[in-house]
């Protein structure tokens, strides 16, 4: 250990304030902060004394994902090799995931680290962790085919736009992962929805699967079934995709057996990595609770009217579908853009959960309405925050005076 | 009116340069003032439209304000607003009508936006903040340059746009066919950006060009 110590102590002077590669500074000190304990404590004043810091939040929201990603990868190559029939084993779906999804990330971490060095460079302060979460959220909500080029420039402009503009880490306004995706979704809608990239069909020798294969999600065939009435045929073969025996039953839904972006298919596990942020006290369950309770509530009131096939769905399937689920656990919670007060939280996830499911219904253009839902109530959390503060002042001044 | 004995003013003295140079950078209406904005959100997918936009944009606002300049000590205060109002209303129906002629196909790009110049708080702006009070000839130099100062502006988001957005700058194409993404022969690399072609786009490419322009500008930064 001592010699890594040795190089972090031999290259400090020529990356320090004056020295003549100071443009490094925010690498150096980001990597030996990873490798060793920071030796600065805090000097002066009155301090909550806890160990947990912003580095230790951030890894325990990346171990909350892992479950999820890892299915994810076992799910791409499962898909990938379902789709030219071919018998395959779990490390040979791991392995085929692993490929696709390693450059992803990779590319994610670069491009988002390279805006991060650039402005913490900028701004002398050192790099922040924030990007540790974001960088594996964005991978986890592309879909696999995606070109590597589009998902770094949509890293770039989540990180310039989503937060560098607003002061960095915990200034940010919207969440920057999901800034990324929706920047991704209105850039390039072709590689970003329809029913070509969620599964790859490039075979081994870089050729191309016979046309006619349909890799759409549940959302996007059950967004076809709208406007063709109900009991038309070609509805009915979709609908029989989402009973009991169909791709796309419940069961398939719950764990993940379905294709989509990568990380968003398996409530079950998504679920998983969401208990143990409750249990950690990293996530608010607050958020968690009454987004699930706001989109039932829609999903059920769509249910009562059922117009279409896609409004008849079952509530609870209708939320294993899509991201709402991965939404809910690692979107919605994040805690910079979310609602800070306990009210706040409660109508904040409330009213993303409804709208996520009423836009993802009404229209069917935007299958992925948890999205932009969120986005919408990141912009309102610190106006949800100001009436919940000012009611509080009200009730309290009302207090005195009768006292 | 005035009792003070006037200086004979060169016509492009110091003073009046200023009238001309201020509206670029120090004092641009778009990034500085924040008028106009609707229009630089609206008519910004094509360079086309941008152009034409801000010729038009230029006529009215000069003729306005040298109009407004040369009535000022006719126009009863309380109506002025509605005397410039005739004044622009009658100007833009001027260009309607020779776009409509000289230019249909841009005239019909630019559909209401053509109409909606009479409400450009820049015109408006301009009229009330510099031509009641000023000389034909100085009224004339401030309506350049604020139209220069907008044009620049509402050209510059044009350009961004119509190239990452469509690829081509003046209906010409720019990015070589063959570089696009052809999913069928599984062929190219590049793909336009559609969030260019949506006016939200417009707005952040304002507001990025307003952030180099306070890095570079120091003094626009307010005290806080």
């Amino acid at each position: 250990m001592k010699f890594v110590q040795n190089i972090f102590d031999q290259t400090r002077p020529l990356v320090e304030k004056d020295g003549k590669r100071n443009i490094f500074y925010p690498l150096h000190n980001a990597i030996e902060t990873m490798a060793f304990v920071p030796d600065h404590t805090a000097h002066s004043g009155a301090h909550v004394r806890d160990a947990i810091d912003l580095k230790r939040t951030m890894v325990t929201v990346i171990f909350a994902m892992v479950p999820a990603l890892l299915f994810g990868m076992w799910n791409i190559g499962r898909l990938h090799f379902g789709a030219f029939g071919e018998e395959s084993t779990l490390i040979d779906n791991v392995i085929f995931g692993a490929m696709k999804l390693l450059p992803l990330i990779i590319v994610t971490y670069a491009a988002g680290l390279g805006v991060e060095i650039y402005f913490s460079w900028k701004r002398n302060h050192p790099v922040n962790e924030g990007f540790l979460v974001s960088g594996l959220l964005i991978p986890m909500i592309m879909p696999v085919d995606i070109p590597l080029w589009m998902v770094a420039v949509s890293t770039i402009f989540a990180v310039l736009i989503g937060k560098e503009v607003f002061g960095g880490t915990g200034m940010n306004l919207l969440n920057p992962a999901l800034t990324a995706r929706a920047f991704a979704f209105f850039a390039y809608p072709t590689w970003m929805s329809g029913d070509k990239v969620w599964i790859n069909t490039t075979s081994a020798d870089g050729g191309q699967l016979v046309d006619g294969y349909s890799g759409a999600t549940a959302l996007g065939d059950l967004a076809t079934t709208v406007g063709q009435g109900l009991g038309n045929p070609s509805t009915e073969t979709v609908m029989a995709q989402f009973g009991p025996e169909g791709t796309y039953s419940l069961m398939n839904a719950f764990l993940g057996l379905i294709p989509g972006s990568i990380g968003e298919t398996s409530a079950a596990l998504i679920l998983l990595g969401g208990l143990f942020l409750v249990f950690k006290g990293v996530g608010s369950w607050r958020i968690m609770v009454s987004f699930f309770i706001g989109g039932f509530v829609m999903a059920a009131i769509f249910n009562a009217f059922a117009v279409n096939e896609f409004m008849g769905l079952n509530p609870l399937h209708q939320l294993m579908l899509g991201g709402f689920m991965f939404g809910m656990v690692f979107m919605a919670t994040d805690p910079v853009s979310a609602a800070q007060t306990t009210t706040g939280k409660l109508i904040y996830g409330f009213l993303a959960g409804f709208f996520g499911i009423m836009i993802r219904v009404f229209n069917p253009a935007y299958p992925e309405g948890i999205m932009l839902a969120i986005l919408f109530m990141n912009v309102m959390a610190p106006l949800i925050d100001h009436y919940v503060v000012e009611a509080n002042v009200k009730r309290r001044a009302k207090r005195l005076a009768n006292a | 009116m005035s009792t003070e004995v006037k200086t004979k003013e060169s016509l492009f003295s110091k003073k009046n340069q200023q009238l001309l140079k201020d509206p670029f950078n120090d004092n641009n209406p778009i990034t500085v003032q924040v008028l106009g904005i609707c229009s630089a959100l609206a008519i910004t997918v094509k360079l086309e439209p941008a152009i034409v936009m801000s010729l038009s944009v230029m006529f009215v606002l000069a003729a306005g304000n040298v109009i407004i300049s040369l009535i000022r000590n006719l126009i009863p205060n309380r109506i002025r607003i509605i005397v410039q109002l005739v004044v622009v209303a009658s100007l833009v129906i001027l260009v309607d009508q020779f776009l409509k002629a000289f230019a249909y196909d841009v005239s019909k790009q630019l559909s209401v936006f053509v109409g909606l110049i009479i409400t450009n708080c820049i015109i408006m702006g301009r009229f009330e903040a510099f031509a009641l009070g000023n000389g034909p000839w100085k009224a004339f130099l401030d309506g350049i340059g604020n139209s220069i100062g907008y044009g620049v502006i509402l050209i510059a988001v044009a350009f961004v746009r119509e190239l990452l957005g469509s690829g081509q700058l003046l209906g010409a194409q720019i990015i070589p066919l063959s570089w696009y993404i052809d999913m069928d022969k599984g062929t190219g690399f590049y793909a336009n950006n559609g969030f260019f072609l949506f006016p939200p786009m417009a707005l952040i490419v304002v507001g990025m060009i307003i952030w180099a322009q306070r890095a570079k500008n120091t003094k626009l930064i307010e005290e806080n």
